[in-house]
């Protein structure tokens, strides 16, 4: 660990809320309506009735439609990190990551039951995803609980995710040439859908589940030393693994239903800030958070970017840089 | 020399773009989501209206020059607005919802026309388009024309071989495993124009077939696409495969191959591609 930062947590938080800022300004003073920067200051202070009919259209383009999706996008990444960061302390594993018990493949199957059996319009399809991941969470969480250890769960775990990957074939095979499609965008992600109306209902409601879930780093950090280790250091480890699987499932049920398969956030940045700021949980969940936020917002910014007019699906985007920047992170330390 | 080039260049951009300006001064700018629906503008010869298309947006091949804002299922918000549109023409599987929503929340005029591949949706695409163009009486006319000129293509098959219809199997494939039409889909809907009997009409949508279920199915005539059978490896691929070799429709060499979007389309092009088609299965 020869590149760990030897900052203070409360400089590294600072520094990275402030990059997130400038980060969030940046990109939502770019687009493919081109706005001029020099004029935004103007567009957010003066009245409306006093603008002209341009800037009143760069004015609903930048409230209306950018920081929505900024904001949204910075939600979203922060709370795959931080749901990431709690599977791997739980699993003590670092491959872990929230899909491993059925959260986002009980998710797709339900997203692709609504597509195929419902018309697929969002009314239906995002409390089917948000129901498809809860359900196959507490129906892993159930089965592995005849297993001794984490082992039980991760068993049942991969067995829920078989099933449903095997269901969703086959809804596949029944889906005409639309549904279809509408199955492939909705597994690539998409934050095109965020609205302030979706970020009012979901933004505290994710913002309180991540603070709940930070409020034990002590217990994180206890699972560290291994399980047994931590139940003698006075953690009770049932209670504490069935709390934080609910919790988990809560962050992510609802997110994936609003914004499909987003991948490699909730894996690849944990571990980053893991090589920046070391295990100690304390500060790695908010760390990640932050990282998971500006991780986001800046794929979204290249998938806003990359090919105007028109725009990338978000989950390409990171995973198509998430993957290499990831492995030049692993080759780059070990030199 | 390099410099006079560069200033006619940029005299006749010059011309160009006032010229256009002038002709624009008060008609509709027109974004299309859509391939159909950017067939019809293009048929109506209202193509100056567009300033940008979606990705599905193909033919004519003028199209592909114009800006494309994404593919029509998940069209970019943003371009949208960055090409000034008044008018957004939309199929009904365009979106995401939202984002059609968020664009009549600013003024634009989102029009959503069906996308179904039936000669009454048709009629509605080219009326709705012609309506928002402000050419009615072209819509009209255009409709009137495509219905004759089907219903003039169909007497034809259905008098003289009402009783010995061929069957047909349509097959497409994007991958090299050949797919099978079944109901619902715009192969099946040319088949039943044509008068052919698909083989496949108890099947929904697209299914893969297996060889075996291939060749128990013994077309007459098989109807494919160019793209379809460049995947297959060819023509001669496509007779010699196992299951296909077999049938009726290989032995007698009656393989159809049209174009995909003139085939699938059910754009304004029908009449043609029926007669293509017609021809061809005789």
């Amino acid at each position: 660990m020869c590149c760990r930062l030897l900052i203070p947590n409360w400089l590294a938080g600072l520094l990275a809320t402030g990059v997130l800022l400038i980060l969030l300004v940046f990109t939502a003073s770019h687009g493919a309506v081109q706005i001029p920067l020099s004029a935004i200051p103007d567009l957010l202070l003066m009245n409306a009735p006093l603008l002209s009919d341009e800037q009143q259209f760069w004015r609903d383009v930048l409230l209306e439609i950018r920081l929505p999706r900024v904001l949204f996008a910075a939600l979203a990444g922060g709370v795959l990190a931080l749901a990431g960061a709690t599977m791997q302390a739980l699993f003590r594993n670092p491959l872990a990551e929230p899909g491993l018990i059925g959260i986002s493949s009980g998710a797709s199957l339900g997203a692709v039951s609504a597509i195929v059996l419902g018309g697929g319009s969002f009314a239906i399809l995002a409390p089917a995803a948000f129901l498809g991941s809860i359900l196959a969470t507490a129906l892993a969480y159930h089965l592995g609980r005849r297993y001794a250890g984490m082992a039980g769960l991760l068993l049942a775990g991969i067995a829920i995710n078989a099933i449903c990957g095997s269901l969703m074939g086959l809804f596949t095979y029944l889906a005409d040439d639309n549904q279809l499609r509408s199955l492939t965008f909705w597994n690539m992600g998409s934050l095109a859908g965020a609205t302030w109306q979706r970020l009012a209902l979901l933004g505290p409601f994710l913002l309180l589940i991540s603070i709940w879930i930070m409020r034990y780093w002590r217990a994180m950090n206890a699972l560290l030393l291994g399980e047994r280790e931590a139940l003698h250091l006075g953690f009770a480890i049932k209670g504490l693994r069935r709390k934080l699987i609910v919790l988990v499932a809560l962050l992510i049920g609802p997110l994936v239903a609003a914004t499909g398969g987003i991948g490699f956030v909730g894996l690849v940045v944990p571990h980053c800030a893991r090589m920046l700021l070391g295990a100690d949980h304390r500060r790695l969940l908010p760390a990640s958070f932050l990282l998971g936020a500006i991780a986001l917002v800046l794929a979204d910014y290249i998938a806003r970017i990359a090919v105007v007019p028109a725009e990338l699906p978000i989950g390409v985007v990171t995973s198509l840089i998430g993957g290499p920047f990831f492995l030049w992170l692993l080759l780059s330390r070990k030199s | 020399m390099r410099i006079y080039y560069s200033l006619t260049t940029i005299l006749l951009l010059f011309f160009i773009t006032v010229f256009s300006t002038l002709a624009l001064a008060s008609a509709p700018r027109v974004v299309s989501l859509g391939g159909p629906l950017t067939e019809i503008i293009y048929a109506l010869n209202a193509e100056q209206h567009l300033v940008a298309v979606d990705q599905s947006s193909v033919y004519p091949a003028a199209a592909n020059q114009l800006p494309k804002v994404g593919y029509y299922r998940q069209f970019s918000l943003e371009g949208v607005l960055a090409s000034k549109a008044d008018i957004v023409l939309a199929t009904d599987q365009a979106g995401p919802p939202q984002a059609l929503a968020q664009l009549r929340k600013m003024g634009i005029k989102v029009i959503v026309l069906p996308g179904q591949a039936n000669l009454s949706a048709l009629s509605q695409r080219i009326r709705g388009v012609a309506a928002a163009l402000n050419l009615p009486q072209q819509g009209e006319q255009m409709v009137k024309q495509i219905s004759q000129d089907v219903k003039a293509l169909q007497p034809a098959t259905s008098t003289s071989t009402s009783t010995s219809t061929s069957t047909a199997l349509m097959l497409m494939s994007r991958s090299g495993e050949p797919e099978g039409a079944g109901k619902n889909t715009s192969a099946d809907a040319m088949m039943q124009l044509a008068g052919l009997r698909n083989v496949l009409a108890q099947q929904q949508g697209y299914k893969p077939l297996s060889r075996e279920g291939m060749a128990a199915l013994r077309p007459d005539v098989i109807i494919t696409t160019t793209s379809t059978l460049s995947s297959m490896g060819g023509m001669a691929a496509l007779l010699a495969r196992p299951g296909l070799a077999q049938s009726p429709a290989a032995k007698n060499k009656r393989v159809i191959v049209m174009d995909d979007l003139l085939l699938l389309g059910f754009g304004p092009r029908l009449p043609e591609a029926l007669r293509q088609l017609m021809s061809a299965a005789k």
